[in-house]
């Protein structure tokens, strides 16, 4: 473990750029000079538009030159998710049915962040349309964990993790459904949001689960989350989930208090049995200090949580097998050879051979659900369990201001240690699809290492309160030096 | 001997709103353009790209619910239809399946027999259109056009109540003019805006329960319609007959030979796999816009209709027709009042200004002439100043070009003969060059009085007034 010894932070960074000792060109190569030095082992990045990007970094220092500058963050490298589609660059989603497509749109948070004046320097992997959460079901391979190359970076926005955690770029969006933004921020020891469902624009995002997609930024600190949020949040025409309200200002919110604000310890996450000692130790030590900084503490339950995950893997396959009936080959993408058996045998060639093992698995599973006969049994029933879960949510929340539990249950697993069982990566995802059934805003903070692994404190806050759960990460880290903590090199 | 059976047909009818741009996408809504001219990143279902629903749209389907007396349903959800084809880009249709728009109206409707009827509305849903397959002949490729993909319709349901192929057309033609009337469509069928399946099935008469059903998809035309659900009445009648039982099926009308072919036998129910589209949130329509939307609602029809009876004393079947279209009884109303005698003005645009537009194959929407000036016309008609031979036979051009209609006589030189002299000095003419008819009039032959007529109009060009013509010739051969 190493301290940061030169700004990386997202806020340091842009402070550089604004007072002109460091230029967006200078910047932008360095994200490549480590991208080239690291990415070979890790595979965080599928594409990248190094060109592209240092031209848009010349006209961001001219911008600054002219005292034009778009935002505070204008000139700073960013990463994309594969399944964020930007006009004019491919969007694979680590799938070979997307294999050379190329975006003709951009997304409305692409938009937001270029009208900002950030540069995207590339496209990270991810589980194949976001399937996972260890980053393995991508068609173009596992991404590493820059803590410990045999280990997962989580996922399924596991390559945006680790290109921030080993520094490559100072910030990246990612999209959560069920705690793919948190999990890797947890496992790669950065923060990650899911901002509250509707906060931010979906037109744009390769949909997996429609009414649990969320994009949300990861960077080393909350309150670089929250001058990226900034930059993308507000409601958008385009997407008729976006929230009308206006975004809130978050960076003013950030005011490194905590006191009188209330912190719900969530009974159902502090099971000894069901979360790694060490996990549970530094959690409860980062809520310590919370503590100490004035927030008042007690336990909350959530009781129909256990059937979090079920319901979680009733919907997303259900929206994921509507979602991607779409890739047919007919209009784009990969198409089977053509063979004799007419259009049907064609769609069954090219789905066939275009989309890995997970993702047919939950197109199965999703297909079935939605079934006649089926429906009320799983979809309809799932649905009334989220109804259920808000409910418990809104009575735990009149309580506190907040729910804190670990991100995950267990630090970074081995790669290749649950392919064999899905069931149980699935069952890893139990502390983070709650938020997603219930819309709620949820943020991983870096609280500590177990073993030189990181392990990742989350804050759950009400709809529409993302600013509080950033205030809080941001109290803590403002008494923390976790994020700091950097991965061996 | 044959048994007597009971047909019942219930109609789903697809019918294309009236907007500019498509049901969730910006791209317009346009017909016989270049094939995918008018398509957006959501036409296509390009990966990351959301619906949004267009409210024009919604706006005018609600004007369809409520012309068709259904209650229209603050909140309504689009829901999904799954199918895979090369022409439904999303394999799915966005429709609405649990929560439609509007359910529970009826339209009345006139049977062949003379009587009314009320056929009652199931519902009627919103949902956007699918693209177009092309065969070319030879060619084992399928051409896709997605320029139709994700335009605006609604489908409404009606119940299993028509009991004849020409109520069942009775019921589409009344349909087709309400939603005309309140320009929620063109229903221009043609161009397939207006798209009727046929749910038939037949049964002994006084059973209770429907006997099996086919279903004949997508026809297009008032007349492919009687004709197909006749034909199908005839086979499954012959079926029965014959000791045999219908199949369900699905079947497809080929109108140049007036026949049906399967298009695939329905053994099991299709899964569709519905559920709520969670890109998109549930339609609400708050009771003051529903108000708001009803207030804005032109005359109706049937309303229209005995206002014309009663107000105007004209027929009931005058009346229907001149209310066949709203263009056309707005443009007699305006005549009609501009003129006076609303009754008069009737009889001319029934039988004058119909013909005019038969004989062009036009619509009301065609005619220049302004209703201010068919009035202005048949007011010169009514002074006398021009025979109603001569206005009709400046009507046409005045129908389809414009202009004034004083003008225009003058012009042509077709003012009436007035002067009294003039047309004493024709008469007496007339009755000098036919003693012979004179002589057969006095002997008791009216005839000869119609035959002196035309001798008489002969000699003024067809410019005297008939009316005038008779008396002047009356009196003349009641002195002799």
């Amino acid at each position: 473990m190493s301290q940061a010894s030169e700004a990386e932070t997202a806020s340091e960074l842009a402070a550089q750029l604004a007072a002109g000792s460091l230029r967006a060109r200078a910047l932008v190569e360095r994200s490549f000079a480590r991208l080239d030095a690291l990415d070979p082992q890790l595979h965080a990045f599928l594409f990248t538009r190094r060109a592209a990007a240092l031209s848009e970094a010349d006209e961001s220092d001219a911008r600054r030159a002219r005292g034009q500058a778009r935002s505070a963050l204008d000139g700073l490298p960013i990463a994309l998710k594969d399944n964020i589609v930007q006009a004019g660059e491919p969007a694979s989603c680590a799938s070979r049915i997307l294999a050379g497509y190329v975006s003709p749109f951009d997304a409305t948070v692409v938009e937001r962040l270029r009208g900002a004046g950030l540069v995207i320097v590339g496209r990270t992997n991810l589980d194949e349309f976001a399937m996972g959460s260890s980053t393995e079901n991508s068609c173009a391979g596992p991404t590493r964990n820059p803590w410990d190359l045999e280990r997962s970076p989580g996922g399924s926005s596991g390559g945006s993790a680790a290109a921030v955690a080993a520094g490559i770029v100072p910030a990246a969006l990612g999209s959560d459904t069920g705690g793919s933004i948190r999990q890797p921020a947890a496992l790669c020891g950065v923060v990650g949001m899911k901002p509250t469902y509707g906060r931010v624009s979906r037109y744009g995002l390769v949909a997996f689960a429609s009414s649990l997609d969320q994009i949300g930024p990861l960077a080393h600190t909350a309150a670089d989350c929250a001058l990226l949020l900034e930059t993308i949040a507000g409601h958008d025409p385009k997407d008729s989930t976006s929230l009308p309200e206006p975004a809130p200002s978050l960076s003013q919110a950030l005011s490194g208090e905590v006191s009188g604000l209330t912190l719900g310890l969530l009974r159902e996450a502090d099971d000894p049995s069901g979360v790694a000692p060490g996990v549970r130790v530094r959690v409860h030590g980062a809520v310590a200090e919370l503590e100490r900084a004035g927030a008042k503490l007690r336990d909350v339950s959530l009781p129909h949580v256990r059937h979090a995950i079920a319901a979680y893997y009733l919907i997303a396959t259900a929206e994921a097998s509507s979602n991607l009936a779409r890739y047919d080959g007919v209009r784009y993408g990969h198409r089977a050879a053509d063979a004799p058996g007419g259009i049907t045998a064609l769609y069954e060639r090219t789905r066939g051979e275009g989309f890995g093992a997970e993702v047919k698995r939950r197109i199965l599973l999703g297909t079935y659900v939605l079934s006649a006969g089926y429906y009320d049994a799983y979809y309809k029933k799932a649905q009334q369990v989220r109804t259920l879960l808000r409910r418990d949510f809104e009575a735990a929340f009149a309580g506190c201001d907040a729910i804190v539990l670990p991100t995950t249950p267990e630090t970074a697993f081995r790669l290749g240690e649950k392919l064999s069982d899905p069931l149980a990566l699935y069952l890893s995802d139990v502390f983070t699809v709650s938020a997603n059934l219930a819309g709620l805003p949820g943020v991983s903070v870096p609280c500590g290492l177990d073993a030189g692994l990181p392990v990742g404190l989350q804050i759950l806050g009400r709809p529409l309160e993302d600013a509080t759960v950033l205030r809080i990460a941001d109290a803590y880290q403002r008494r923390s030096a976790h994020h700091r903590a950097r991965p061996p090199r | 001997m044959s048994r007597d059976f009971e047909t019942v047909i219930g109609l789903e009818v697809h019918v294309q709103l009236r907007t500019r741009t498509k049901l969730f996408a910006s791209a317009d809504v346009s017909y016989g353009d270049a094939p995918n001219h008018h398509v957006t990143p959501v036409c296509l279902a390009l990966p990351g790209a959301l619906p949004v629903l267009n409210g024009a749209a919604v706006e005018l389907a609600a004007r369809a619910a409520l012309v068709t007396h259904c209650k229209l349903h603050p909140h309504s959800v689009f829901a999904r239809k799954h199918y895979f084809y090369p022409d439904l880009p999303k394999a799915y249709q966005i429709s609405q399946y649990e929560e439609p728009l509007a359910t529970g109206g009826w339209l009345e409707i006139e049977t062949p027999e003379g009587g009314a009827r009320r056929i009652g509305i199931t519902r009627i849903h919103m949902e956007e259109d699918a693209g177009k397959s092309m065969h070319e002949p030879g060619d084992p490729e399928t051409q896709v056009d997605l320029n139709r993909a994700g335009v605006p319709l609604v489908e409404i349901v009606s119940e299993p109540e028509l009991r004849s192929p020409e109520e069942a057309g009775a019921y589409l033609r009344k349909l087709r003019q309400l939603l005309r009337w309140v320009e929620a469509t063109d229903a221009d069928m043609e161009k397939g805006q207006l798209r009727c399946d046929a749910n038939v099935s037949i049964r002994p008469r006084g059973e209770t329960r429907l006997g099996t059903r086919t279903e004949i998809k997508n026809l297009n035309s008032f007349r492919f319609v009687e004709a197909a659900i006749k034909a199908e009445v005839l086979r499954q009648r012959e079926l029965l007959e014959d000791g045999g039982q219908v199949q369900q099926a699905t079947l497809g009308f080929d109108p140049e030979r007036g026949r049906l072919f399967v298009m695939r036998l329905k053994e099991n129910a299709d899964d569709y796999r519905y559920f709520p589209d969670p890109d998109l949130i549930p339609l609400l329509l708050p009771e003051e816009r529903i108000e708001r939307i009803r207030a804005a609602l032109p005359e109706l029809p049937d309303a229209r209709t005995q206002r014309f009876e009663s107000a105007y004393g004209l027929s009931a079947a005058d009346a229907g027709t001149l209310v066949s279209s709203r263009a056309l009884a707005d443009w007699y109303e305006a005549a009609a009042r501009a003129h006076g005698n609303a009754k008069h003005v009737a009889n001319w645009v029934l039988r004058d200004v119909l013909a005019a537009l038969k004989e062009r194959d036009a619509e009301v929407e065609d005619v220049r002439l302004a209703p201010e000036q068919l009035a202005a016309l048949l007011r010169l008609v009514d002074a006398g100043s021009v025979t109603p031979k001569s206005a009709r036979s400046l009507l046409p051009e005045l129908l389809f070009e414009g202009g004034d209609p004083e003008r225009l006589v003058r012009e042509r030189g077709l003012e009436a003969v007035a002067d009294t002299g003039a047309l004493e000095a024709a008469v007496d003419e007339a009755l000098a060059a036919h003693p012979n008819a004179v002589a057969s009039f006095a002997a008791g032959d009216a005839k000869s009085l119609n035959f002196l007529m035309g001798q008489v109009m002969r000699r003024t060009g067809g410019k005297a007034d008939p009316g005038r013509v008779r008396e002047l010739l009356a009196e003349r051969l009641a002195r002799r």
